[in-house]
Protein backbone atom coordinates (compact mmCIF):
# COMPACT_ATOMS: atom_id res chain seq x y z
CA UNK A 1 0.00 0.00 0.00
CA UNK A 2 2.87 2.33 0.08
CA UNK A 3 2.90 2.51 -4.10
CA UNK A 4 -0.74 3.57 -3.95
CA UNK A 5 -0.45 7.36 -5.63
CA UNK A 6 -1.67 10.64 -4.03
CA UNK A 7 -5.09 12.02 -5.36
CA UNK A 8 -5.77 15.28 -5.10
CA UNK A 9 -9.53 15.88 -3.35
CA UNK A 10 -12.49 18.64 -4.19
CA UNK A 11 -15.48 18.94 -2.25
CA UNK A 12 -18.69 21.07 -3.77
CA UNK A 13 -19.56 22.37 -0.40
CA UNK A 14 -23.24 23.21 -1.95
CA UNK A 15 -24.87 23.14 -5.17
CA UNK A 16 -24.08 26.56 -6.90
CA UNK A 17 -20.50 26.80 -5.67
CA UNK A 18 -17.30 25.33 -6.89
CA UNK A 19 -15.69 22.09 -5.91
CA UNK A 20 -12.48 23.47 -3.57
CA UNK A 21 -9.43 21.62 -3.20
CA UNK A 22 -9.22 20.23 0.43
CA UNK A 23 -6.46 18.46 0.66
CA UNK A 24 -5.16 14.88 -0.42
CA UNK A 25 -4.42 10.66 0.26
CA UNK A 26 -3.85 7.46 -0.60
CA UNK A 27 -6.09 5.03 -2.79
CA UNK A 28 -5.55 2.31 -5.47
CA UNK A 29 -7.33 3.88 -8.11
CA UNK A 30 -9.71 6.70 -8.35
CA UNK A 31 -12.91 5.25 -7.20
CA UNK A 32 -11.25 3.94 -4.25
CA UNK A 33 -9.81 7.12 -3.92
CA UNK A 34 -13.64 8.83 -4.00
CA UNK A 35 -14.69 5.96 -1.14
CA UNK A 36 -11.45 7.19 0.83
CA UNK A 37 -12.52 10.79 0.35
CA UNK A 38 -15.79 10.47 1.57
CA UNK A 39 -14.69 9.27 4.60
CA UNK A 40 -11.84 11.29 5.37
CA UNK A 41 -13.22 14.92 4.17
CA UNK A 42 -17.01 14.54 4.33
CA UNK A 43 -17.68 12.92 7.31
CA UNK A 44 -19.16 16.48 9.19
CA UNK A 45 -21.77 16.90 6.12
CA UNK A 46 -18.67 19.09 4.04
CA UNK A 47 -20.28 18.65 1.02
CA UNK A 48 -22.94 17.03 -1.72
CA UNK A 49 -19.77 16.62 -5.00
CA UNK A 50 -16.22 14.86 -4.72
CA UNK A 51 -13.63 15.22 -7.50
CA UNK A 52 -10.45 13.52 -7.40
CA UNK A 53 -7.50 13.37 -9.41
CA UNK A 54 -4.14 11.60 -9.24
CA UNK A 55 -1.77 14.43 -8.24
CA UNK A 56 0.78 13.42 -10.74
CA UNK A 57 -1.55 14.36 -13.39
CA UNK A 58 -2.17 18.12 -11.95
CA UNK A 59 0.31 20.54 -13.25
CA UNK A 60 1.36 23.51 -11.11
CA UNK A 61 2.84 27.02 -11.69
CA UNK A 62 6.44 26.64 -10.84
CA UNK A 63 6.80 29.06 -7.44
CA UNK A 64 10.38 30.28 -9.32
CA UNK A 65 8.39 31.88 -11.36
CA UNK A 66 6.42 33.48 -9.24
CA UNK A 67 7.37 37.07 -9.71
CA UNK A 68 7.01 37.24 -13.56
CA UNK A 69 3.58 35.41 -12.92
CA UNK A 70 1.71 37.52 -10.24
CA UNK A 71 3.75 40.35 -9.61
CA UNK A 72 3.10 42.45 -12.93
CA UNK A 73 -0.87 42.50 -11.64
CA UNK A 74 -0.42 43.84 -8.37
CA UNK A 75 0.00 47.48 -10.03
CA UNK A 76 -2.31 47.17 -11.71
CA UNK A 77 -5.36 48.64 -9.82
CA UNK A 78 -7.25 49.71 -12.57
CA UNK A 79 -8.30 46.26 -13.54
CA UNK A 80 -10.49 46.16 -10.20
CA UNK A 81 -13.93 47.12 -11.02
CA UNK A 82 -14.26 49.63 -7.75
CA UNK A 83 -13.87 53.12 -9.56
CA UNK A 84 -17.28 52.67 -11.22
CA UNK A 85 -19.75 54.21 -9.44
CA UNK A 86 -23.14 52.03 -9.19
CA UNK A 87 -26.65 53.26 -8.99
CA UNK A 88 -28.27 52.46 -5.60
CA UNK A 89 -30.52 50.26 -7.35
CA UNK A 90 -27.67 47.94 -8.29
CA UNK A 91 -27.21 45.70 -4.84
CA UNK A 92 -25.49 42.66 -5.80
CA UNK A 93 -22.32 43.50 -7.63
CA UNK B 1 -43.86 -5.96 24.25
CA UNK B 2 -43.75 -9.65 23.56
CA UNK B 3 -40.94 -11.68 24.38
CA UNK B 4 -40.19 -12.44 20.87
CA UNK B 5 -40.55 -9.08 19.49
CA UNK B 6 -38.28 -8.05 22.04
CA UNK B 7 -35.62 -10.93 21.22
CA UNK B 8 -36.20 -10.17 17.18
CA UNK B 9 -35.02 -6.57 18.33
CA UNK B 10 -32.25 -7.91 20.23
CA UNK B 11 -31.19 -9.81 17.76
CA UNK B 12 -30.84 -6.33 15.66
CA UNK B 13 -29.50 -4.32 18.05
CA UNK B 14 -27.00 -7.25 19.24
CA UNK B 15 -25.60 -7.93 15.77
CA UNK B 16 -24.82 -4.13 14.79
CA UNK B 17 -23.59 -3.60 18.37
CA UNK B 18 -21.17 -6.28 18.28
CA UNK B 19 -19.85 -5.64 14.87
CA UNK B 20 -19.60 -2.33 15.58
CA UNK B 21 -17.67 -2.88 18.85
CA UNK B 22 -15.52 -5.54 16.56
CA UNK B 23 -14.66 -2.84 14.22
CA UNK B 24 -13.54 -0.56 16.64
CA UNK B 25 -10.73 -3.05 17.69
CA UNK B 26 -9.52 -1.53 14.19
CA UNK B 27 -9.26 2.20 15.41
CA UNK B 28 -5.39 3.22 15.25
CA UNK B 29 -4.40 -0.13 13.53
CA UNK B 30 -5.83 0.30 9.96
CA UNK B 31 -3.60 -0.56 6.98
CA UNK B 32 -3.93 3.13 6.18
CA UNK B 33 -4.70 5.80 7.46
CA UNK B 34 -7.91 6.10 4.75
CA UNK B 35 -9.29 2.68 5.84
CA UNK B 36 -8.96 3.03 9.56
CA UNK B 37 -11.36 6.16 9.17
CA UNK B 38 -13.32 4.39 6.66
CA UNK B 39 -14.08 1.38 9.67
CA UNK B 40 -14.31 3.38 12.56
CA UNK B 41 -16.78 5.42 10.81
CA UNK B 42 -18.66 2.02 9.60
CA UNK B 43 -18.37 1.06 13.52
CA UNK B 44 -20.13 4.44 14.73
CA UNK B 45 -23.35 3.66 11.85
CA UNK B 46 -23.82 0.52 13.35
CA UNK B 47 -23.51 1.55 17.02
CA UNK B 48 -25.73 4.31 16.45
CA UNK B 49 -28.33 2.02 14.75
CA UNK B 50 -27.80 -0.30 17.52
CA UNK B 51 -28.77 2.65 20.43
CA UNK B 52 -31.86 3.81 18.59
CA UNK B 53 -32.78 -0.02 19.38
CA UNK B 54 -31.71 -0.04 22.89
CA UNK B 55 -33.68 3.26 23.18
CA UNK B 56 -36.65 1.84 22.27
CA UNK B 57 -36.38 -1.00 24.19
CA UNK B 58 -35.71 1.18 27.03
CA UNK B 59 -38.74 3.13 27.04
CA UNK B 60 -40.71 0.07 26.47
CA UNK B 61 -39.27 -1.57 29.46
CA UNK B 62 -38.87 1.04 32.07
CA UNK B 63 -34.72 0.57 31.81
CA UNK B 64 -31.83 2.44 30.81
CA UNK B 65 -30.21 2.48 27.34
CA UNK B 66 -27.23 1.10 29.01
CA UNK B 67 -28.84 -1.49 30.25
CA UNK B 68 -28.96 -4.00 27.48
CA UNK B 69 -25.08 -3.47 25.93
CA UNK B 70 -23.62 -3.47 29.08
CA UNK B 71 -25.45 -5.07 31.88
CA UNK B 72 -26.55 -8.54 30.15
CA UNK B 73 -24.37 -11.84 30.73
CA UNK B 74 -23.03 -13.45 27.31
CA UNK B 75 -25.77 -15.84 27.34
CA UNK B 76 -28.89 -13.00 26.74
CA UNK B 77 -26.78 -11.95 23.43
CA UNK B 78 -28.95 -12.91 20.65
CA UNK B 79 -25.99 -11.49 17.73
CA UNK B 80 -25.42 -14.11 15.16
CA UNK B 81 -21.90 -15.92 15.52
CA UNK B 82 -20.53 -14.11 12.24
CA UNK B 83 -20.02 -10.77 14.16
CA UNK B 84 -18.26 -11.82 17.14
CA UNK B 85 -15.13 -13.43 14.97
CA UNK B 86 -12.03 -11.57 15.61
CA UNK B 87 -10.93 -9.32 13.40
CA UNK B 88 -7.94 -11.86 11.49
CA UNK B 89 -6.33 -9.70 8.50
CA UNK B 90 -7.96 -6.68 6.36
CA UNK B 91 -9.29 -9.80 4.33
CA UNK B 92 -11.07 -11.26 6.93
CA UNK B 93 -12.50 -7.87 8.34
CA UNK B 94 -13.71 -7.25 5.07
CA UNK B 95 -15.11 -11.13 4.10
CA UNK B 96 -16.98 -10.84 7.43
CA UNK B 97 -18.52 -7.57 6.50
CA UNK B 98 -19.16 -7.85 3.36
CA UNK B 99 -21.17 -11.15 4.29
CA UNK B 100 -22.65 -9.37 7.19
CA UNK B 101 -23.57 -6.12 4.86
CA UNK B 102 -25.38 -8.65 2.04
CA UNK B 103 -27.88 -9.84 5.00
CA UNK B 104 -28.11 -6.48 6.66
CA UNK B 105 -28.90 -4.74 3.71
CA UNK B 106 -31.85 -6.81 2.54
CA UNK B 107 -33.16 -6.99 6.33
CA UNK B 108 -33.62 -3.37 6.72
CA UNK B 109 -34.50 -2.98 3.21
CA UNK B 110 -38.09 -5.28 4.26
CA UNK B 111 -37.84 -3.84 7.54
CA UNK B 112 -38.56 -0.42 6.04
CA UNK B 113 -41.97 -1.88 5.36
CA UNK B 114 -42.88 -3.14 9.40
CA UNK B 115 -46.17 -1.58 10.64
CA UNK B 116 -44.11 -1.22 13.83
CA UNK B 117 -43.51 2.91 12.53
CA UNK B 118 -40.81 3.33 15.11
CA UNK B 119 -38.93 0.25 13.91
CA UNK B 120 -39.65 1.07 10.13
CA UNK B 121 -38.24 4.23 11.01
CA UNK B 122 -34.26 3.18 11.97
CA UNK B 123 -34.74 0.51 9.11
CA UNK B 124 -35.01 3.72 6.69
CA UNK B 125 -31.97 5.74 8.11
CA UNK B 126 -29.87 2.74 8.54
CA UNK B 127 -30.98 1.59 5.10
CA UNK B 128 -28.54 4.58 3.80
CA UNK B 129 -25.97 3.50 5.73
CA UNK B 130 -25.77 0.09 4.94
CA UNK B 131 -26.12 0.74 1.39
CA UNK B 132 -22.42 2.34 1.31
CA UNK B 133 -21.57 -0.77 3.49
CA UNK B 134 -22.24 -2.73 1.37
CA UNK B 135 -20.66 -0.54 -1.86
CA UNK B 136 -17.38 -0.70 0.61
CA UNK B 137 -17.24 -4.48 1.10
CA UNK B 138 -17.99 -5.75 -1.98
CA UNK B 139 -15.51 -3.10 -3.44
CA UNK B 140 -12.88 -4.40 -1.20
CA UNK B 141 -13.83 -8.09 -2.37
CA UNK B 142 -13.22 -7.55 -5.87
CA UNK B 143 -10.02 -5.92 -5.29
CA UNK B 144 -8.50 -8.58 -3.05
CA UNK B 145 -10.05 -11.88 -4.63
CA UNK B 146 -9.29 -10.21 -8.69
CA UNK B 147 -5.85 -8.53 -7.35
CA UNK B 148 -2.84 -10.04 -6.81
CA UNK B 149 -1.61 -13.91 -6.40
CA UNK B 150 -1.44 -12.99 -2.22
CA UNK B 151 -4.65 -11.14 -2.04
CA UNK B 152 -6.63 -13.28 -3.80
CA UNK B 153 -5.50 -16.57 -1.73
CA UNK B 154 -6.10 -14.41 1.53
CA UNK B 155 -9.20 -13.79 0.83
CA UNK B 156 -10.28 -17.06 -0.47
CA UNK B 157 -8.83 -18.46 3.10
CA UNK B 158 -10.75 -15.97 4.46
CA UNK B 159 -14.37 -16.84 2.56
CA UNK B 160 -13.64 -20.22 3.32
CA UNK B 161 -13.10 -19.58 7.24
CA UNK B 162 -16.39 -17.73 7.37
CA UNK B 163 -18.93 -19.28 4.90
CA UNK B 164 -19.88 -21.54 7.63
CA UNK B 165 -21.09 -18.65 9.35
CA UNK B 166 -23.31 -17.20 6.61
CA UNK B 167 -26.34 -19.15 6.61
CA UNK B 168 -27.63 -18.24 10.56
CA UNK B 169 -28.50 -15.05 9.45
CA UNK B 170 -30.69 -16.31 6.74
CA UNK B 171 -32.20 -18.85 8.72
CA UNK B 172 -35.01 -17.65 10.70
CA UNK B 173 -35.12 -19.05 14.33
CA UNK B 174 -39.04 -18.83 16.11
CA UNK B 175 -38.82 -15.13 17.17
CA UNK B 176 -38.21 -14.08 13.83
CA UNK B 177 -41.01 -16.22 12.38
CA UNK B 178 -43.24 -14.85 15.31
CA UNK B 179 -42.17 -11.22 14.41
CA UNK B 180 -42.82 -11.69 10.56
CA UNK B 181 -46.09 -12.97 11.02
CA UNK B 182 -46.99 -10.20 13.74
CA UNK B 183 -46.28 -7.84 10.72
CA UNK B 184 -43.17 -6.37 12.18
CA UNK B 185 -39.78 -8.29 11.02
CA UNK B 186 -39.02 -9.00 7.55
CA UNK B 187 -39.82 -11.92 5.50
CA UNK B 188 -37.13 -14.17 5.82
CA UNK B 189 -37.17 -15.96 2.24
CA UNK B 190 -36.99 -12.08 0.37
CA UNK B 191 -33.75 -11.43 2.68
CA UNK B 192 -32.18 -15.02 2.28
CA UNK B 193 -33.16 -14.18 -1.77
CA UNK B 194 -31.78 -10.90 -2.05
CA UNK B 195 -28.34 -11.63 0.29
CA UNK B 196 -27.87 -14.82 -1.49
CA UNK B 197 -27.97 -13.45 -4.54
CA UNK B 198 -25.62 -10.46 -3.66
CA UNK B 199 -23.32 -12.87 -2.32
CA UNK B 200 -22.64 -14.49 -5.52
CA UNK B 201 -22.53 -12.26 -7.86
CA UNK B 202 -19.72 -10.56 -5.97
CA UNK B 203 -17.59 -13.67 -5.32
CA UNK B 204 -17.86 -14.75 -8.78
CA UNK B 205 -17.01 -12.05 -9.96
CA UNK B 206 -13.49 -11.09 -7.34
CA UNK B 207 -12.84 -14.58 -9.33
CA UNK B 208 -13.11 -16.34 -5.38
CA UNK B 209 -14.81 -19.83 -5.12
CA UNK B 210 -17.60 -20.87 -2.16
CA UNK B 211 -16.31 -24.23 -0.92
CA UNK B 212 -17.99 -27.44 -1.85
CA UNK B 213 -18.64 -28.52 1.61
CA UNK B 214 -18.91 -27.31 4.76
CA UNK B 215 -20.72 -27.49 7.96
CA UNK B 216 -23.29 -24.62 8.54
CA UNK B 217 -22.34 -23.08 12.12
CA UNK B 218 -26.03 -21.68 14.27
CA UNK B 219 -26.50 -21.13 17.83
CA UNK B 220 -25.83 -17.41 18.25
CA UNK B 221 -29.38 -15.74 17.69
CA UNK B 222 -30.32 -18.22 20.54
CA UNK B 223 -27.67 -17.07 23.04
CA UNK B 224 -25.56 -20.15 21.99
CA UNK B 225 -22.10 -17.99 21.23
CA UNK B 226 -18.73 -18.84 20.34
CA UNK B 227 -16.26 -18.23 23.01
CA UNK B 228 -14.97 -14.95 21.69
CA UNK B 229 -17.81 -13.01 22.40
CA UNK B 230 -16.85 -12.93 26.24
CA UNK B 231 -13.90 -11.36 25.53
CA UNK B 232 -16.28 -8.85 23.39
CA UNK B 233 -18.31 -8.48 26.26
CA UNK B 234 -15.67 -8.45 29.20
CA UNK B 235 -13.78 -5.51 27.36
CA UNK B 236 -17.23 -3.02 26.85
CA UNK B 237 -19.39 -4.24 30.19
CA UNK B 238 -15.36 -3.38 32.64
CA UNK B 239 -16.56 -0.24 33.38
CA UNK B 240 -20.23 -0.35 34.02
CA UNK B 241 -19.12 -3.34 36.16
CA UNK B 242 -16.35 -2.57 38.18
CA UNK B 243 -18.02 1.53 38.24
CA UNK B 244 -21.54 1.11 38.35
CA UNK B 245 -23.65 4.11 37.22
CA UNK B 246 -20.05 6.12 36.25
CA UNK B 247 -20.67 9.62 34.18
CA UNK B 248 -18.10 11.39 32.42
Amino acid sequence: MKDWPLFEIFIRSKNGLNHKHVGSLHAADAQMAIQNARDVYTRRNEGVSIWVAEAKNITASNPDENEALFDPASDKIYRHPTFYVLPDALKHM
Amino acid sequence: MQKEIKDFMLMWADNSMILGQRLGEWCGHGPVLEQDIALTNIALDLIGEARNLYQYLAENEGKQEDDYPMLRDVRAFKNVLLVEQPNGDWAETMMRQFMFDCWHYYFVEELTKSNEARLAAVAKKTLKEVSYHLDFSSEWILRLGDGTEVSHQKAQDALDKLIPFFDEMLKPVDYEQYSFDAGIGPDSDVVKMGATEKFHQVIEKSTLKVPEKYFHKYGGKTGAHSEHLGFIIADMQFMQRAYPSVTW
